[in-house]
């Protein structure tokens, strides 16, 4: 049981990690949340492409995927073993084939919801 | 005038005073378990589809359909809302941000009509999300592109 535990540890560390950084800079700066949304997807793929990335989610499992870091890092992967495989097409289709599920299940269930839920949320 | 101006000032200083500083503490404690525990969560739903021996990309796909599943329900039960008070970035940072960005905008603007409101609206927050993330992995692949060619 404690082995089990302990194999979730790197992915509960860099998983909070990533939300501490967001946390402390949306307190700190006049960004919200959409932007901190928009740097972070965009500094996944730098990373990666870096080769930072890579290394995080190998530690860090779903703690390093599961923040929007890890959809950049899920778009650079995806480019680039399309790459590999179909060549100079991979680079218009990896990046969204490896996200489309994410990205689709997004808009269905979004559309779903909003034809059953009442408008009452505000932002 | 001169009345006036030194009033602004003295406004402009008091205000910054006067603003109650966010409790940095508690967010960031709110913010790191919270973040930390949806991760858990996530890897806990990969390892049980892996062992079910489906491989990891068809794992981590289901794992994030389920997790915008749930992201979806409770917003437009309103109940992730209140979860995203106290957790700040731990929910928003998580792919369960994004889902809740794209429901939220398409429940907020449906009274405004089914295409151009509900359809034009719902990618608000996460249109530039995507934006940014595709151009810039799109350039990605063009360096690697390159790089390929050239080596």
């Amino acid at each position: 049981m404690l082995d089990i535990i302990v194999d979730y540890i790197p992915v509960f560390i860099v998983g909070g990690i990533l939300c501490l950084i967001a946390q402390i800079v949306i307190d700190n700066t006049k960004l919200v949340s959409g932007q901190i949304l928009v740097i972070y997807i965009t500094l996944g793929v730098i990373l990666t492409a870096i080769g930072i990335y890579e290394p995080i989610a190998k530690f860090g499992k779903a703690g390093a995927t599961v923040p929007l870091t890890g959809f950049g890092y899920s778009l650079v992967k995806g480019t680039i073993s399309a790459i590999h495989k179909n060549g100079f097409i991979g680079i218009f289709t990896g990046g969204l084939t490896a996200t489309a599920g994410g990205i689709c299940a997004a808009i269905v269930f979004g559309f779903i919801m909003a034809l059953l839920g009442r408008a009452k949320t505000k932002m | 005038m001169d009345d006036k101006t030194r009033l602004r000032e003295e406004f402009d200083k008091a205000v910054p005073k006067a603003t109650p500083k966010p409790p940095y503490v508690k967010h960031g404690i709110a913010a790191f378990t919270i973040g930390g525990g949806i991760c858990v969560f996530s890897q806990i739903l990969i390892d049980i589809f892996q062992g079910y021996g489906l491989n990891y990309t068809e794992a981590s796909t289901i794992q994030t359909i389920i997790l915008i599943f749930l992201t979806a329900l409770l917003t437009g039960l309103g109940i992730f809302d209140k979860i995203g008070r106290v957790a700040g970035a731990g929910t928003f940072v998580p792919i369960t941000g994004f889902a809740n960005s794209i429901v939220s905008c398409a429940m907020e603007f449906k009274s405004e009509g089914f295409i151009f409101g509900l359809g034009a609206n719902m990618f608000k927050v996460a249109g530039p999300v995507l934006v940014y993330g595709i151009t810039s992995s799109w350039i990605v692949g063009i360096i690697y592109y390159i790089y390929l060619m050239v080596s």
